[in-house]
């Protein structure tokens, strides 16, 4: 099964519309992890998304719903049990040694815990420059030069930080220098994996405006995961809902917070916390029921274990991805505000 | 309603100093409230701002100068063992991180059961039955199957709530959590967050609750406490303090938070730099290097947290906003 029949009709369409062709498009991504007992777990199960030149695409969703296995697959570590990458029509998963190597300096990757990017027995000015050093093509004097450039963009000050080991760095600090690390071959595509959810706030913001920054006087195009609406909605333009490996609806972020159409989105913005006394407590009623398990997702929609909409369609046929609105994706069979002239089911 | 034999917790010029390469820090530095029982007192403050040591210090896990009145008994004069049973009985605490709160190597019975045994005395078996009610009351489905899990076969926001029905074993007065939602995506922390509100209003708990985030503790806190450098430099009930923010920082603190309602790519109004090193601290206001507001006299002189009688709202500054 998987998702490679349902996907076909989808994709002509977008390609249609989609005349300048996106920087990286990833189809049919599938990733899966041996367990034990022969079992096998489900991370990422028919991914297709596009990400275009200069835009910054929100992937959300619950942990463990295969954010950080995606993101690892367009990295190629590992790569994806099967489906492709595309970054301006080359297929990185056919490529193999020098030629991989050159186009993965293309795009860089920046983590959740910021130490993690970071070499803690070596000076942080070096940890950033490591990447230069693997692609090679400069001398020392260049590296350095533009190691210091990149850490003075980033807010930090070559002449007191560079010498210093990891720890010697606050949260904030060492999350600037995994972006300096991570921007230093100058990528077209910057992956950054819940860069700032072990942050606490005031750095947060200090970090979510520095990446708006760069992003912009780079050029940039970005993968920005996050499990908080919040967050994501200050940074990109457009998001991507992912429940247990796939994805349950894409939008622009106007449309998306405006007129959310999957109910998980909706029930993932009713989670998000109000800075005010006087919003009553976020209500968890929303979501009843466990999490479903990788190992083992439910047949039909995964999301109908625990959704308030569900019908018996729901267990037996899985809804695709389908346009309910301009640039807005759905896969449910019962969306929510579904306008009349947009067909489908209206069930409730 | 307020009054002596309402308050729970009362905690007054509580300092710890540590001993550190650099000299002497005070991360906690005279810190003062009262918590009533069976309220929630949310404690708020950046990454380093003092929030854990306190946490520590009224629990008498460090050495603290001042005085601690818990449930109308001074801790100072208590013994060892006298605390220990506190500790164990009247106050439960959930951090963080609940793998390093939970026993890797224990079933997670054991670990509810265990702290049941020794402060009230009970049989296993009435252990286990117990058991099973904190784990059901918890939120978690099926706990029968839990019992015999160890910490690591569960997900992140179930041995959280496995930490919180430890914690609730033994009926405490208080409870002591300490950022515990930080660790676990938004929809986790919706229902700890609710269900910390339900078990307060079942049990007449009083919590103290520690986050970096106003914006989390908004819903459920009675009364937010705002720290800064180890001190506390701003106090008043939730409602209170939301309609009118007089310290600088928490203002600060407070815009900072990015906000759903806000329209896409909007720039956060972010504090600059970071709180100041605990062994260099600025003279005058701590947090004046970063005030926006700050005048000549809050680089020389430091504020008093003066209270705002009627309102019963402290805060620390020169010039209020
Ligand atoms: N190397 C691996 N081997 C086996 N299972 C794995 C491996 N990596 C991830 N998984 C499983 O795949 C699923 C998806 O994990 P992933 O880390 O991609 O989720 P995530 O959305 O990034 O979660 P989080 O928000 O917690 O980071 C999870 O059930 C996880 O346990
Ligand atoms: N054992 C120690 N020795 C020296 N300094 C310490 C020690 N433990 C904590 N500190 C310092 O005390 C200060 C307060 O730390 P604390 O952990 O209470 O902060 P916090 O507000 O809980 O921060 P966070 O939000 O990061 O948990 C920090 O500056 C920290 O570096
Ligand atoms: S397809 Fe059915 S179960 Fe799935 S989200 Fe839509 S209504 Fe809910
Ligand atoms: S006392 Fe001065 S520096 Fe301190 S918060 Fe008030 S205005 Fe700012
Ligand atoms: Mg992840
Ligand atoms: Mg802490």
């Amino acid at each position: 099964m998987g998702g490679v029949g349902g996907g076909c009709l989808g994709r002509t369409m977008k390609e249609e519309k989609n005349f300048n062709n996106p920087l990286l498009r990833i189809e049919d991504l599938v990733v899966e992890f041996p367990a034990s007992q022969g079992r096998t777990v489900h991370a990422v199960s028919g991914v297709s998304l596009d990400i275009r030149q200069n835009e910054t695409l929100g992937l959300v969703g619950e942990s463990g719903c295969g954010k950080s296995s995606l993101a690892r697959a367009i990295m190629q570590i590992p790569p994806p049990t099967s489906g492709k990458v595309l970054i301006e029509g080359v297929d990185l998963t056919q490529l193999h040694g020098r030629k991989l190597k050159e186009v993965r300096g293309r795009f860089q990757m920046i983590f959740q815990d910021p130490a993690s990017s970071l070499n803690p027995s070596r000076a942080v000015g070096e940890s950033i420059a490591a990447p230069l050093l693997s692609l090679g093509g400069m001398n020392k004097a260049e590296r350095r030069l533009r190691t210091r450039e990149m850490m003075t963009a980033v807010g930090l000050n070559p002449e007191l930080h560079y010498g210093r080991r990891a720890h010697q760095l606050s949260g904030g600090q060492c999350q600037r220098a995994g972006i300096a690390r991570a921007l230093i071959t100058r990528p077209q595509l910057l992956v950054c994996d819940e860069p700032v959810s072990s942050l606490d706030v005031s750095v947060q913001a200090q970090i979510l405006n520095l990446l708006r920054d760069i992003k912009e006087s780079y050029g940039l195009a970005m993968l920005f995961i996050a499990h908080d609406l919040a967050v994501v909605k200050n940074i990109c333009d457009r998001v991507a809902v992912m429940y247990l490996g796939r994805i349950c609806e894409v939008a622009p972020c106007e449309s998306l917070y405006a007129t959310p159409a999957h109910p998980y989105t909706r029930a993932l913005l009713d989670a998000v916390p109000r800075p005010d006394p006087g919003y009553p407590a976020p209500d968890s009623g929303m979501l009843p029921g466990e999490r479903p398990s990788p190992l083992d997702p439910p047949r039909g929609c995964r999301f109908r274990t625990r959704c308030p909409r569900a019908a018996d369609i729901c267990s037996e046929i899985r809804a695709e991805l389908r346009d309910i609105a301009p640039n807005h994706e759905v896969a449910c069979h019962f969306p929510l505000d579904v306008r009349p002239e947009n067909g489908g089911f209206d069930g409730r | 309603m307020t009054g002596p034999d309402q308050d729970l917790l009362v905690v007054g010029g509580l300092t710890v100093q540590l001993q550190t390469e650099q000299g002497p820090i005070r991360p906690v530095d005279s810190v003062s409230f009262t918590l009533e029982k069976g309220k929630t007192l949310a404690i708020v403050g950046e990454s380093g701002s003092g929030k854990s040591m306190l946490c520590r210090a009224i629990l008498g896990l460090v050495p603290a100068r001042g005085n601690i009145r818990f449930d109308g008994r001074d801790t100072g004069k208590l013994t060892g063992r006298e605390m220990n049973r506190i500790r164990g009985r009247d106050i439960g605490v959930v951090l963080q991180d609940p793998l390093s709160s939970l026993n890797p190597v224990m079933t997670i019975s054991d670990q509810i059961i265990e702290p049941m045994r020794i402060h009230l005395g009970i049989t296993r078996r009435e252990g286990v039955e117990r058991a099973l009610y904190l784990l059901c009351s918890v939120g978690i489905p099926r706990p029968e199957e839990r019992l015999g899990c160890y910490p690591h076969q569960l997900s992140g926001g179930m041995r959280q709530r496995v930490a919180i029905a430890i914690a609730l074993a033994c009926e405490p007065k208080l409870l002591i959590a300490d950022e515990p939602t930080t660790a676990l995506d938004v929809t986790v922390q919706a229902e700890i967050l609710t269900l910390l509100a339900r078990l307060q209003m079942e049990r007449k708990m009083a919590i103290i609750l520690v986050s970096h985030d106003l914006g989390v503790v908004a819903g459920c806190a009675n009364n937010i406490a705002v720290m800064y450098a180890g001190r506390i430099v701003e106090q008043a009930p939730a409602a209170e303090l939301f309609r009118r923010m007089r310290m600088p920082y928490t203002r600060a603190l407070f815009d900072a938070i990015p906000r759903i309602e806000d329209p896409p790519q909007r720039r956060l109004p972010n504090i600059p730099d970071l709180p100041p090193n605990f062994a260099a601290l600025p003279p005058g206001c701590r947090f004046a290097p970063r005030c926006p507001r700050a005048g000549e006299r809050c680089r020389t002189e430091e504020p008093a947290l003066v209270c705002d009688e009627d309102r019963n709202h402290r805060y620390a500054c020169w010039f209020p906003v």
